[in-house]
C-alpha cells in the first residue's frame, strides 16, 4: 500500500495481555503450578470442579497483580471483588471463570514506551485484573477425539489491559517488550511468548486522520512471539484501510493470524459472541487489601527497568543506546548496577557487559546466570587497565578467557601468575624503542618529514616486542621522545 | 382418618435425644450395635416412605462396634451412639453422591465435606443417603429422580423438601438425626411437615465445603432432629472456621449445647402481616396464636410488627437464586463425570442431550431462569434490582432482630400436601412464604412442631433470630418445645 493512502488514516490500537504468574500454587487451590508435566496430574478435586468443592484465593497471586499494578503506575484497589465468568467448553471444569469484572485490582496507569527515534510514548494502562486459566484442548494427529489436559487450569494469570494508545506496530511491540520487562524484572511472569505464560491479543482500528470517532474494531489473536504481533497489526492495518478504500466496511470479529503467510483471517463474528453472564462469585468473600498490606507489597518492589535506565543515563552518564542495550534483560542490567558500584569506570563497565560477557554468552547459548565470573572480578580487570597495569587486548584475549575457566581466580593474581602486567621499567622499554627505530631507518626518515600518522606502526612494532605488555601510555611517550627527540 | 405410623415390634423404644441413648449406652442396657441394628431394621420395614437412597449397613455395623470400644474405654466424642443420615447433597469420600439426580449417575465423592468430617471425627455413625429434591430445588420431594419421600404421618402426602428424605428419617424413626441443608427453607419446611425439628443456622456458620451447591449465597447446612439439645449439639460440631470454605465466619464456636438455659423474659415479635395472610391454612393461624398466647402468659413480651416487604420475597429469592444456581450447574455437562448420553454426536449435542437428559425439569426451569435474569441485556432489571430488594429485606429483617429477641412465624403456609397435588410451579414456589426471610437475611431459623391439624398433620413453628445467636434461638426453641415433640 503506497504511504499516501496510508498516510491518511489513523490506527488506534489496544493490547490485552494475560501474564502466567510464577506462583507455586493455582489461583484458588493448593494444586501445583508447574508447566511441562505429564497431564492430568497438578489436580485436585477443586481444579477438577468436583461437587461440593469451593475456590480460595492465592494471596501470593494478588501480591504478584499488585507488584505489577505497581510497576505500571495504577491505582490498586482495596475493595475486591471476584466475578464469575460462564461459559461451556471441556477445558473449563466449573463450566465458569473465577476473575475479575466491574472491579479490577489495578487500575488508571500508564507505562512509559521508548521508540526508536528515543522519544518517550506514555501508554495507559486501564486495568489489570486477576483470574484463573483454563486447562488445554489437545487435537493430536491420528487421533478422533479431542483430549483435555486440565494441569494448566487454575493456574493464576494476570490480564493487562491497555488504552487504545497504540498507533502503530513498532508501538505495540515496544510496549508488549516493556510489559515483559517488567513481569521479568517483578519475578511475577517468565514473560515467554512462545510458551504461552505471555499472550497478547490486539483490538484494531482504522480511521481517516482527524476523525473523532473510532473505527470497527477487530480482536486479533494466535499471536505467539512479540515480532508476530507487529507483523499481524501492520497487516491488519492495511487490510482495514483497503476495505474501507474500496468502500466497504470493517466488520467487528475476532480473527486470527497466521505466521506462516503473515495474514489475519476471520474466525468468528462478534454478533454471535457469548453472553458470559458476569455477576459477583458467591464464594469468595470481598478481598481487602489494607495500607499495611499494600505498603509491604511496595516496599519489596525490586528496582525496575526506568528506574535503572536512569541511573544508567543520568548518574553514570551512559549514552541512550548503552543504557537501553543494559537495561534491555533483567540478570544483565542488574549485573552492570552491581559493577557499576565497583569501578568509577562506568564507560569501560558497559563495553565490558555489552562486548566480551554478551559475546560469550551469546557464544554458548547461555544466560547471564550461568556466567563464571562476578562483578568484583570484572571491576579487578578494568581497574588493571585503568592503573596502566594491562593492555585492553591482552586483557580480553588472555585474562578474561583465563578467568572463565578458572573462575576462582582474581583478576591481579591472574594477571601476575601470567605475566600479562605492564612493564614498568622504562629502561627496558626505552632500549626497546631504540631497537624498533634502528630496526626501520626509512619510515624513521618518513616520520621526521612529516608523516606523523606513522606513529601507529612504531607502536605496533613495539608492542610485538614486548608481547603486548607495555603500558601504551608510556610506551606512546617514550616513542615520541625518540622519534621527535 | 388420618394415616398413623405403625406401632413397631422392636426391642428398643424410641429415642428423643442423644442424651437418652447415651443413658442407656452408660447402663449397658444397649450398644451402638444395637442401635444401628434398630435403625436398619427401621429403615428396612419402611422402604415404601423411600427416605434412604442408598443404606451402608456393614459400615454402621463396623463404626458401631469401634465406637461401642471406644465408649468402653472412656474415649469416645461427642456424638458417639449419634447415628445420622445424610441427604444426598452431602460428599462423603468414596461414596456415592447424585443430588438425587440422574445428572450424577455413577459419582462417587472422592473427598469428604467439612461437616461430615466433623461430625465422623465426633463418632457419630452415618447409615445413608437420604432422598431429596434433585439438586435441592424443590418443597416437596418431589423433583428426585428416585421419586418422591413420603410423609410417614400420610405416604400419601409429601415430606416436604428438599430435605424430604432426611425429614422422614427422623420422623419415622430410621436414624436419630439427619444432615439437611437449607437454601430456602429446605431443612425447616420438611420438618414442619414432617413434625420434627428443622434448625439452620446463621449463613456461614457451618463450612459449606462438601456440599453441593445450589445457591452459593444463600446454601446453609442444618440438622434435623427430634430434640432442640442434639440440634445445639450437632451444631456444636460442625461448625466454625474451615480453611476450605473462604465464605466460612471466622467466629468462635459457643458450647450451645451448653447454653440452652432460656432466659426468664424475652421480646417477641411477630409479624402481622404473615399470620393475616390469606393464604394461611386457619389450623395454622390459630396454633400459633395459641402459641403466642401461651408466651404471653408466661410473661414474654409478645407485639405484632410490621415487615412491608413479604409481597418481594418470593420474587428476589427466586432471582437470585436461580441465578447462582445456572452457574453452579454449569460443571455438570457430560464431559467429566456423572451422566452422558449416548446418542451425543458432537460437542454441542453432547451438552445439549445430557443436560436434557440429566437433569429433571423443575432443574431446567430454575436454570432457564437464572440464566435469563444474569443474561447481559436483563442483568440489571432482575439481578441487580433483586440484590437490591435483598439488602432492604436483609436490613428491615436485622432492624427488627435488634428490637426483639425474636421474630415468630409460620414455617408453612398450609400442612402437608398431596403428592402430586401442586402442578403449578408459582403454587409450589409460594409455600416457600415464609422460609426464606431468615434465608435472604442470612439469620438463623428454626421450625419446631406445635401440634396437629385436624387430619393429625404435623403443624412447624417458626423462629429466627439476629446473626449468630443460635445459643438464644436454642434456648427460646427448648422452652417451645418442652412437651410437644413426641
Amino acid at each position: 500500500m503506497d504511504e499516501a493512502t496510508l498516510a491518511k488514516y489513523q490506527p488506534v490500537i489496544g493490547l490485552e495481555v494475560h501474564a502466567q504468574l510464577l506462583t507455586h500454587s493455582k489461583m484458588y487451590s493448593a494444586d501445583e503450578n508447574e508447566y511441562g508435566v505429564a497431564p492430568n496430574t497438578n489436580l485436585s478435586v477443586i481444579t477438577l470442579g468436583h461437587p461440593g468443592t469451593l475456590p480460595k484465593v492465592n494471596r501470593t497471586a494478588v501480591e504478584f497483580a499488585m507488584k505489577m499494578g505497581l510497576a505500571t503506575n495504577c491505582t490498586i484497589r482495596r475493595d475486591n471483588l471476584f466475578a464469575r465468568k460462564n461459559y461451556f467448553y471441556p477445558d473449563l471444569p466449573k463450566g465458569y471463570q473465577i476473575t475479575q469484572d466491574k472491579t479490577p485490582i489495578c487500575h488508571d496507569g500508564h507505562v512509559d514506551v521508548r521508540l526508536a527515534d528515543g522519544s518517550v510514548k506514555k501508554i495507559g494502562v486501564t486495568r489489570i485484573h486477576m483470574e484463573e486459566d483454563a486447562g488445554k484442548s489437545m487435537h493430536l494427529a491420528g487421533e478422533t477425539e479431542t483430549l483435555v489436559d486440565l494441569n494448566r487450569a487454575g493456574v493464576p494469570l494476570i490480564e493487562i489491559v491497555s488504552e487504545p494508545d497504540i498507533r502503530t506496530g513498532e508501538e505495540a511491540y515496544n510496549y508488549l517488550i516493556e510489559i515483559k520487562k517488567l513481569v521479568e524484572y517483578l519475578g511475577i511472569c517468565d514473560g515467554n511468548m512462545e510458551e504461552g505464560s505471555l499472550r497478547c491479543d490486539a483490538n484494531i482500528s482504522v480511521m481517516l486522520q482527524g476523525a473523532e470517532k473510532f473505527g470497527m474494531k477487530v480482536e486479533v489473536k494466535n499471536m505467539n512471539s512479540f515480532r508476530n504481533v507487529q507483523r499481524a497489526i501492520a497487516y491488519e492495518i492495511e487490510r482495514q484501510i483497503a476495505i474501507i478504500e474500496a468502500g466497504g466496511e470493517v466488520d467487528s470479529e475476532t480473527r486470527g493470524f497466521d505466521a506462516a503467510s503473515g495474514t489475519t483471517n476471520g474466525q468468528r463474528s462478534k454478533e454471535t459472541l457469548n453472553d458470559y453472564r458476569y455477576f459477583p462469585e458467591p464464594d469468595l468473600p470481598p478481598l481487602i487489601i489494607s495500607d499495611e498490606w499494600l505498603h509491604r507489597v511496595a516496599a519489596e518492589l525490586p528496582a525496575l527497568p526506568q528506574q535503572l535506565y536512569s541511573r544508567f543515563t543520568g548518574e553514570l552518564g551512559l549514552s541512550d543506546y548503552d543504557a537501553s542495550v543494559l537495561v534491555d534483560q533483567k540478570e544483565v542490567a542488574l549485573f552492570f548496577d552491581e559493577l557499576s558500584r565497583l569501578t568509577p569506570n562506568a564507560k569501560a563497565a558497559a563495553n565490558w557487559v555489552m562486548g566480551p560477557v554478551k559475546s560469550y554468552l551469546n557464544e554458548r547459548a547461555l544466560t547471564m546466570a550461568d556466567f563464571p565470573l562476578d562483578t568484583a572480578q570484572l571491576a579487578g580487570i578494568i581497574e588493571l587497565i585503568d592503573a596502566g597495569k594491562l593492555n585492553y587486548s591482552v586483557a580480553s584475549k588472555q585474562l578474561f578467557p583465563h578467568l572463565l575457566d578458572h573462575p576462582s581466580a582474581n583478576a591481579t593474581g591472574a594477571a601476575e601468575s601470567l605475566g600479562l602486567l605492564t612493564q614498568a621499567d622504562n629502561g627496558e622499554l626505552a632500549t626497546l624503542v631504540q631497537q624498533v627505530l634502528a630496526a626501520n631507518p626509512a619510515k624513521v626518515e618518513e616520520y621526521r618529514a612529516g608523516k606523523k600518522s606513522l606513529t601507529g606502526m612504531f607502536m605496533g612494532e613495539l608492542m610485538k616486542l614486548t608481547g603486548g605488555k607495555a603500558d601504551p601510555k608510556l610506551a606512546n611517550q617514550l616513542l615520541r621522545t625518540a622519534l621527535d627527540g | 382418618m388420618p394415616y398413623r405410623a405403625p406401632n413397631l415390634q422392636n426391642s428398643l423404644k424410641r429415642f428423643h435425644s442423644l442424651s437418652e441413648v447415651r443413658n442407656e449406652l452408660a447402663a449397658g442396657t444397649t450398644s451402638c450395635r444395637q442401635l444401628v441394628e434398630y435403625y436398619l431394621g427401621n429403615i428396612e420395614r419402611q422402604q415404601h416412605l423411600n427416605a434412604f437412597l442408598e443404606v451402608w449397613p456393614d459400615e454402621a455395623l463396623a463404626q458401631a462396634d469401634a465406637v461401642d470400644a471406644k465408649l468402653a474405654a472412656g474415649t469416645a466424642g461427642p456424638l458417639a451412639g449419634m447415628v445420622i443420615g445424610l441427604k444426598d447433597v452431602l460428599a462423603y469420600a468414596g461414596h456415592s453422591l447424585q443430588s438425587s439426580s440422574r445428572m450424577l449417575d455413577g459419582f462417587k465423592s472422592l473427598f469428604t465435606g467439612t461437616a461430615v468430617q466433623r461430625l465422623l471425627d465426633a463418632d457419630a455413625i452415618l447409615i445413608g443417603r437420604q432422598n431429596c429434591d434433585e439438586f435441592a430445588m424443590g418443597g416437596s420431594n418431589e423433583s428426585s429422580f428416585f421419586g418422591p419421600a413420603r410423609n410417614a404421618a400420610d405416604p400419601e402426602r409429601v415430606p416436604g423438601g428438599s430435605s424430604g428424605g432426611s425429614a422422614v428419617a427422623v420422623q419415622a424413626d430410621m436414624c436419630l438425626a439427619s444432615i439437611g441443608s437449607d437454601t430456602g427453607g429446605s431443612v425447616r419446611q420438611p420438618a414442619a411437615f414432617c413434625g420434627v425439628i428443622g434448625f439452620k443456622p446463621t449463613y456461614s456458620r457451618i463450612s459449606r465445603y462438601g456440599l453441593v451447591a445450589f445457591a452459593s449465597s444463600f446454601d446453609q447446612i442444618g440438622p434435623i432432629t427430634r430434640s432442640v439439645q442434639d440440634a445445639a449439639l450437632l451444631l456444636e460440631v460442625m461448625a466454625g472456621p474451615d480453611g476450605m470454605d473462604s465464605t466460612a465466619s471466622q467466629r468462635e464456636v459457643p458450647a450451645y449445647s451448653q447454653q440452652l438455659t432460656p432466659a426468664a423474659h424475652y421480646r417477641i415479635g411477630y409479624i402481622a402481616d404473615a399470620i393475616d395472610n390469606e393464604g394461611l391454612n386457619p389450623e395454622i393461624k390459630s396454633a400459633l396464636e395459641t402459641q403466642l398466647d401461651i408466651l404471653r402468659g408466661q410473661g414474654h413480651v409478645v407485639e405484632a410488627v410490621d415487615f412491608p416487604y413479604l409481597d418481594f420475597m418470593i420474587p428476589t429469592y427466586y432471582i437470585l437464586t436461580t441465578a447462582e444456581a445456572s452457574s453452579n450447574l454449569g460443571r455438570f455437562d457430560g464431559v467429566k463425570y456423572g451422566y452422558r448420553a449416548a446418542d451425543a454426536t458432537d460437542l454441542e449435542s453432547l451438552y445439549k442431550k445430557s443436560r436434557s437428559q440429566g437433569f429433571g425439569a423443575e432443574v431446567q426451569r430454575r436454570i432457564l431462569l437464572g440464566t435469563f435474569v444474569l443474561s447481559a441485556n436483563y442483568y440489571d432489571a432482575y439481578y441487580t434490582k433483586a440484590q437490591r430488594v435483598r439488602r432492604l429485606i436483609k436490613d428491615k429483617t436485622d432492624e427488627l432482630l435488634r428490637q426483639f429477641d425474636f421474630l415468630v412465624l409460620p414455617t408453612t403456609p398450609t400442612t402437608a400436601f398431596k403428592i402430586g397435588e401442586k402442578q403449578d410451579p408459582v403454587s409450589m414456589y409460594l409455600a416457600d412464604i415464609f422460609t426464606v426471610q431468615a434465608s435472604l437475611a442470612g439469620v438463623p431459623a428454626i421450625s419446631v412442631p406445635i401440634g396437629e391439624d385436624s387430619a393429625g398433620l404435623p403443624i412447624g413453628l417458626q423462629v429466627m433470630a439476629g446473626a449468630f445467636r443460635e445459643a438464644d434461638l436454642l434456648a427460646f426453641a427448648g422452652v417451645l418445645t418442652e412437651e410437644v415433640v413426641a
